[in-house]
């Protein structure tokens, strides 16, 4: 049914010249396989995000009514560093990873990734670092406790002594993640079938390749930072301290580098993911595709240039807070670029509203409301009022939650038909997502207020003036936490068993996994590269 | 309720007069007690509205600044509500009106050069619109070095403040009020929890202060929402800030970047007063000050040592060494059956006067008087569970220094 437009025969050829996968789980071990190492990292991510998750549990329990109930203050200040690395190292960034493995081939007319050795490799480092991560928690001095920005001094002359098994683990990360970014550059730009050129490619495609090069630009930075940590911790380094003529601030300078172009790596890929659900559910094509491919690259550019916007309490001169405010400002215009070609796709489209159009509206609707606050973060003197506190707060999860995690939602209904060639329960789905929107609604849009009348965040405990907001808050943080619980079942349900997917799955979907490949594709997929005409 | 119930069953049994009555006297009754309801409910809403929950907005300060940051923030906010109103309300229109259950036939367009460049320049214009007032209160905020009329250094320490009036040789350390400390467990009904200091910083209005920021360990920050003053004390550097206090009043504030365990427990009050009662506050801060060192030259009691040791003890050592002695295995040393604390006097002086570089342990010599560090020293000898039986006296701490 496949390939139809290929060689004649060579198709049906496929099944027989190649074995399936092999049984067990070495499999799973052994595999070089593009669909078994997306499908790894989707499990992984998943695993994380419940690990984190039922850690942000501990937070809004303990954040539940003013005093201490729950938690000491130390094992607190862990809870919120391990819940931010987790979910951005452990949830956010493999699930990206996971969906470009799973897609990417398939997009492009590839039969698997450039480099499946390494691909194998880059997935399995990755269980190994949050292991070593998450044993930090069972040590005597407890986790690292300093925020998942880890600020020096705090993270290196007063850090615990856990601290070293972190670094280490952020550098097992950073390597996965150059391995993986290289994969993704190699196969985009080497592998696509004939036909398919670079102004072809779907934005998801475009949206990895653009964030593969941030990634392989930004990690060693990071691995930078963290060596710097090591040597000034152990090995009579004065990097970051004061007394030895050091700078702390310079950490800070290091850690933004890497770490705003770290928030657009979390995002780019979801922009791609949306970019492909609102035409399919529209029936209409994307609005302003180059465009599109024009605007991300303008904000991973820009990405570079506004890292101190994190930084405007810290004493920068004038000169230095004006530059990075225009800066900042300035990324909101391509930002509004593509909502308003979201916005424009769906205009005079004839709309369905299936499981993934909705995630893919929330999302939309919701990370905008995070990009406005984000406008508002980045006017330099008023951010000084907003900064550390719950609007921050608030602010990123807007963007992280209901942007980046919406986006791979979105993604997995969109997209398991085809994987599985199951239909996930719709009506399951549809409940799954309205849950989930009320809760995260209810959950992060009180911190705005919070923040605005003066909570610091990071505190395990606060003053009565803060009590309802914090409830109402918690109260969402539960049911959101539940919804996710719920999903694991639809995730599983789904893999088991459901009504057979078409090929096409979706009435407008477009691209070659839809097109030429049925549901769920052969192990290996496109052994002829299909032609794109 | 179970009253009603029996009513209504009697009902059908009694003519439309009665019944009409009944009714009548049925929903006033029920009208009664959701009026009740509502009254209690409003109640319970509105009683924490004493200490402004609910609050949904940044405070308009006290200071020009606090004030031209708030107009800042409604402007941008604003302009965020009208871009956030447009965007979703095209959305909506299209999600109601373009669905294909009404039909609706999808159009093919999807280019167009003239719209892509509106809404690039727009927005680019609003950005403009922004950054103008933005540069400006941007300047004002900065502008902490002309007329200053008083200069106020604040020190971060891990968790409390040190403030020292530059010109006036006044210094004080301010850290979280033990009303506080005592119902961590169940803060309810306690007023300012959490906001409160045991010595606050006492300002007078109207004059340019002028605020010095560092720090003695970690990163911490200076925040004052009234003032509209939030910054970063750092160790190394030395930030700058400014407020003029218009009005008289109690302002508190927070340590806002994370700086240890315990981050949230190291509050800012400041308590704005006439410049009078500002020279007055100043004065007895000087004669407090000349009375400690007078007082250090005594020969102390143990037991007058031991007792002021604990307060010490508990404001400024018991976050990491625990209020009993305990510490926190794996981070932070017990005092109980410690090897310093029941060894050499002069060690356990050592290491309080000068701390232990590379560790946690500051040097408190820039902290705490003689009288003070040396009545700790004695508290954590004698109590905590150690039984050495010695005294530590001032002047022993003023030789070490």
């Amino acid at each position: 049914m496949y390939n139809e437009t290929t060689h004649d025969g060579h198709a049906t050829h496929d099944d027989h010249d190649h074995h399936g996968p092999a049984r067990g789980l070495m499999r799973w071990v052994t595999t070089t396989n593009h669909k078994d190492i997306g499908t790894l990292y989707l499990w992984l991510s998943f695993t994380m995000l419940l690990y984190g998750g039922s850690m942000a549990m501990v937070i809004r329990l303990e954040l539940f009514q003013p005093g201490l109930q729950w938690v000491e203050p130390q094992f607190f200040n862990q809870m919120t560093t391990m819940h931010g690395l987790v979910m951005v190292f452990g949830a956010i960034m493999p699930a990206f990873v996971g969906l470009a493995n799973w897609l990417i081939p398939i997009m492009i007319g590839a039969p698997d990734m450039a480099l499946p050795r390494m691909n194998n490799w880059s997935f399995w480092i990755l269980p190994f670092a949050f292991a070593i991560l998450a044993s930090t928690t069972l040590m005597e001095s407890g986790a690292p406790a300093f925020g998942w920005t880890f600020y020096a001094p705090l993270s290196t002359t007063y850090a615990p002594d856990s601290t070293d098994f972190f670094i280490f683990a952020v550098h097992l990360m950073g390597i996965s993640s150059v391995m993986g970014a290289i994969n993704v550059i190699a196969t985009i730009l080497n592998m696509r079938a004939p036909g398919m050129t670079l102004m072809k490619m779907p934005l998801f495609v475009w949206t990895w390749l653009i964030t593969a090069y941030l990634l392989i630009a930004v990690m060693p930075v990071l691995a930078g930072a963290v060596t710097m940590m090591l040597t000034d911790r152990h090995f009579g380094t004065s990097f970051f301290d004061a007394a030895g003529g050091g700078d702390p601030v310079m950490f800070q300078h290091v850690f933004w580098f890497f770490g705003h172009p770290e928030v657009y790596i979390m995002i780019l890929p979801a922009f791609g993911v949306i970019s492909a659900i609102i035409p399919t559910f529209a029936r209409k094509p994307l609005f302003g595709y180059s465009s599109m491919v024009y605007a991300t690259a303008s904000i991973a550019i820009l990405s570079f240039m506004v890292w101190a916007h994190h930084m405007f309490t810290t004493g920068m001169p004038v000169a230095g807070e004006l530059y990075f405010m225009y800066a900042t400002i300035l990324i909101s215009v391509p930002t509004g670029v593509k909502v308003f070609n979201w916005v424009t796709t769906m205009w005079k489209g004839s709309m369905t509203f299936e499981t993934p159009m909705l995630w893919a509206i929330g999302f939309i609707v919701m990370f905008t409301i995070g990009g406005l606050s984000g406008l508002m973060l980045g006017v330099a003197p008023v951010d000084t009022q907003y900064h550390d506190t719950y609007f921050v707060v608030a602010h990123f999860h807007y963007v992280l939650v209901t942007g980046a995690l919406y986006s791979i939602i979105a993604a997995f209904y969109y997209w398991v038909p085809k994987w599985t060639g199951h239909m996930y329960d719709e009506k399951l789905g549809k409940i799954h997502f309205w849950w989930s929107t009320i809760a995260v609604n209810v959950l992060f849009f009180p911190q705005h207020f919070l923040g605005l009348a003066g909570m610091p965040r990071r505190i395990p405990d606060y003053s009565l003036q803060f009590a309802e907001f914090n409830m109402i808050s918690s109260i969402g943080g539960f049911a959101f936490g539940l919804a996710q619980v719920f999903f694991l079942y639809i995730v599983i349900k789904t893999i088991k068993g459901g009504p057979k997917a078409s090929d096409r799955v979706w009435e407008g979907a477009t691209g070659l996994e839809f097109e030429q490949l049925p549901s769920p594709p052969p192990y290996h997929s496109f052994t002829v590269a299909p032609v794109i005409k | 309720m179970f009253a009603c119930r029996c009513t209504e069953r009697r009902f059908p049994e009694q003519d439309a007069a009665v019944y009409s009555r009944e009714l009548r006297m049925r929903l006033s009754k029920l009208t009664r007690r959701f009026s009740l309801v509502v009254t209690a409910l409003v109640a319970m809403l509105s009683m924490p509205v004493a200490q402004a929950a609910y609050q949904l907005n940044m405070t308009e300060g006290v200071s020009p600044i606090s004030k031209e940051l708030y107009s800042l923030h409604m402007i941008v906010f604003w302009i965020c509500v009208v871009i956030g109103a447009l965007v979703f309300g095209a959305m909506a229109w299209s999600i109601i009106h373009h669905r294909k259950s009404k039909g609706a036939v999808a159009a093919n367009f999807h280019e167009s050069t003239k719209v892509e460049i509106i809404w690039t320049v727009v927005p680019l214009l609003i950005l403009i619109g922004i950054a103008i007032p933005a540069t400006g209160t941007l300047l004002d905020l900065e502008d902490a070095k002309t007329n200053a009329d008083i200069t106020l250094q604040v020190t971060g320490i891990q968790w409390k403040w040190k403030y020292t009036f530059v010109d006036e040789d006044v210094s004080f350390i301010s850290s979280l009020a033990q009303s506080s400390r005592d119902v961590i467990k169940d803060p309810t009904g306690n007023e300012h929890y959490l906001l409160e200091v045991d010595k606050p910083l006492v300002l007078p209005v109207g004059k340019k202060i002028r605020f010095l920021f560092h720090s003695n360990d970690v990163i911490h920050a200076w925040w004052v929402p009234a003032l509209g003053v939030k910054q970063d004390s750092i160790p190394g550097f030395i930030n700058d800030s400014w407020a003029l206090i218009e009005e008289p009043g109690i302002y508190r504030g927070q340590c806002a970047e994370l700086c240890g365990k315990d981050h949230g427990f190291m509050p800012i009050v400041v308590n704005a007063v006439s410049e009078p009662e500002y020279k007055e506050w100043l004065a007895g801060m000087q004669a407090e000050a000349a009375a400690a060192a007078a007082s250090a030259s005594e020969e102390w009691s143990m037991q007058d040592l031991v007792a002021r040791g604990e307060t010490v003890y508990q404001a400024n050592c018991s976050a990491c060494h625990g209020p009993t002695g305990a510490g926190i295995p794996g981070a932070f040393p017990a005092m109980t059956g410690s090897a310093i604390v029941n060894g050499d006097a002069a060690a356990h002086i050592d290491i309080l006067v000068n701390g232990r570089a590379g560790t946690a342990m500051a040097a408190f010599k820039n902290q705490l008087n003689d009288i003070d560090i040396a009545a700790v020293i004695t508290f954590e000898r004698n109590r905590l569970g150690n039984s050495v039986g010695d005294t530590v006296q001032p002047s022993a701490i003023k030789n070490a220094r």
